[in-house]
């Protein structure tokens, strides 16, 4: 059974470095057949309509791969600013903290924990 | 003004002073009730001490240096009494009746001299003007102070947050739900959230009277806050008229959990967490 | 309305935006702009931003902090001299585009300033101008 990614962003990025995420990150679940995706964004004090898109892409791509992602930690102006701005990011789940991120992932998935989890930190 | 009219002006404050104490308590107006006579004594003797100091510097415009105490006592005295609760008309007849001393004054003084005391008139007449518009200004002022220190408390204590349950927050609104009420709402429900771990709100709108669809816009933008920190939103307290005006409407609430009751709203939340909740087989006090 | 303090930034590559947010968060915790006020006037900046840099090449944007009504605010004032907008109205609809984006950055935007003003004139450049008080919803 395939294992979590979990990807923590500790600074605000730029479109860039946004896409570059997106890009290492579909290549990760590929290459590591991962099942879930959890991205920690709780250090990020903006997310914007370019950003919301990589996060939905990233869902979707990784959906096709058979991987779920979830979007945790996200903070509370983030949230009411994205709803004012439009953006609702459908398709991607949310929990409050990287552990019930977790719990989220291994219900969707139907996936028993085993003695020792594997887990990849990927740091930005 | 001549230097020998603000000259006998001063000379004779004490006459002015009680001229003007004795119009204020003879007004059907004055407020015996909160403020009480030997304090309005006090505040007059202040006021005509540093007015008739600055009318002696020979200047008579109320926004020069010289009428800066002037226009402090005033408005300290406004807003006070804007915030003791009393009316405009009583707040103004302050200082309007001192002009009464004033020209009783003046008219016995210069009776033989209408140049003088036509000028002298005329100049009384403006600076008291002035600050009777400072003085309604502050009171303004202060009253509006009152207002928005009201709101704020309002909008505070008309949005608690209760945690209900380990990971269930409920949040009864009550009362009409603008942009203003919807904003803290949602900041106090997300805040909540983050600090208890909740992973279910319940908003119950039981105590909101209409809901119409800038209300139902407001409740849909918190629901999908709710969800994007990664909790779930369960509104309760739909009434029948309340569910009856959104179908009429055609506001669209199929994707957010709704229930009638409180209660029910537990249940779900209940399920939604896989908690249980069952009678006991031992005797129990009901 | 009246100007405290102004400052004008070179917008010209993708890192200058990060620099120019941080400068925008800056204004915003000074005049004492609440946590959800400050991330909707960056978000929005943001947004503006990203246009200025993909449909213009860069441009200037100026901060300040300005008072009206005794009441602070943060003006942003984004120029450039790109090629312009030919339907206004029509690029202030949600979901329109001419790149791939979403179609939310200049609605967007707009819905998360308190006051928001655009001008632009094909061949000669776009000026787009928020402002969110201290006090804004």
């Amino acid at each position: 059974m395939g294992e979590f990614l979990l990807v923590t962003i500790q600074v605000d990025l730029y479109d860039r470095l946004a896409l570059a995420l997106e890009n290492d990150l579909i290549n990760m679940v590929s290459k590591t057949e991962a099942r879930g995706v959890l991205i920690d964004i709780s250090a990020v004090s903006i997310v914007d309509s370019f950003m919301g898109r990589i996060l939905g892409n990233i869902a979707s791509m990784s959906k096709i791969m058979d991987a779920e992602t979830v979007v945790v930690g996200m903070q509370p102006a983030v949230a009411i600013t994205l709803v004012e701005l439009g953006l609702t990011l459908t398709g991607v789940y949310t929990a409050l903290d990287v552990e019930k991120g977790m719990e989220l992932l291994r219900n969707k998935i139907g996936y028993q924990p085993k003695e020792e989890e594997d887990l990849y930190d990927d740091f930005i | 003004m001549k230097s020998e009219t603000a000259a006998f002006l001063k000379k004779n404050k004490k006459r002015i002073l009680e001229a003007w104490v004795q119009n204020q308590m003879s007004d059907s107006t004055l407020r015996d009730d909160l403020i009480s006579n030997e304090e309005l004594s006090k505040q007059s003797d202040d006021l005509l001490d540093t007015l008739l100091k600055a009318v002696g510097s020979g200047e008579l415009n109320l926004e020069s240096e010289s009428f800066q105490g002037v226009t402090d006592i005033l408005s300290e005295l406004s807003i006070t009494r804007a915030r003791q609760g009393f009316s405009p008309r009583e707040t103004s007849m302050f200082v309007m009746s001192l002009k009464k001393a004033f020209y009783s004054l003046l008219d016995a003084q210069y009776k033989d001299d209408p140049a003088t005391l036509y000028q002298a008139s005329v100049e009384l007449n403006n600076l008291l003007d002035h600050m009777s518009i400072v003085t309604m200004e502050t009171f303004i002022q202060g009253r509006e102070e009152v207002i928005l220190r009201q709101t704020d408390e309002m909008n505070e204590i008309s949005t608690p947050v209760i945690r209900v349950w380990e990971g269930i927050l409920a949040l009864p609104i009550i009362g009409t739900l603008d942009s203003a009420r919807t904003q803290i709402v949602m900041e106090n429900l997300l805040q909540q959230i983050v600090e208890t771990g909740s992973r279910i709100a319940i908003l119950d709108i039981s105590g909101v009277p209409t809901v119409d669809s800038l209300v139902a816009q407001h409740l849909i933008k918190t629901v999908s806050a709710t969800r994007l920190m990664g909790a779930e939103c369960i509104i309760s307290g739909i009434r029948a008229e309340i569910a009856q005006t959104i179908v009429h409407l055609g506001i669209d609430l199929s994707n957010i959990n709704t229930k009638a009751s409180l209660a029910s709203a537990l249940k779900l939340a209940y399920s939604m967490l896989g908690i249980e909740v069952r009678r006991t087989e031992r005797k129990t006090i009901f | 309305m009246m100007t405290l303090s102004k400052e004008t930034l070179a917008i010209q590559r993708e890192p200058d935006v990060i620099y120019f947010r941080n400068k925008a968060k800056e204004y915003a915790v000074k005049i004492g702009m609440s946590m959800v006020g400050q991330t909707k006037l960056i978000t929005a900046a943001s947004e503006l931003v990203r246009n200025m840099l993909r449909y213009a090449n860069g441009g200037n944007a100026i901060l300040e902090i300005v008072i009206r009504n005794n009441v602070k605010g943060v003006r942003l004032t984004f120029t450039d001299k790109g090629p312009g907008i030919k339907d206004v109205k029509q690029a202030m609809q949600d979901g329109f585009s001419t790149g791939r984006s979403l179609g939310l950055g200049l609605p967007g935007a707009k819905r998360l300033s308190n006051e928001f003003d655009i001008k632009s004139e094909v061949g000669k450049g776009t000026t787009v101008t928020i402002i969110r008080w201290k006090n804004g919803l």
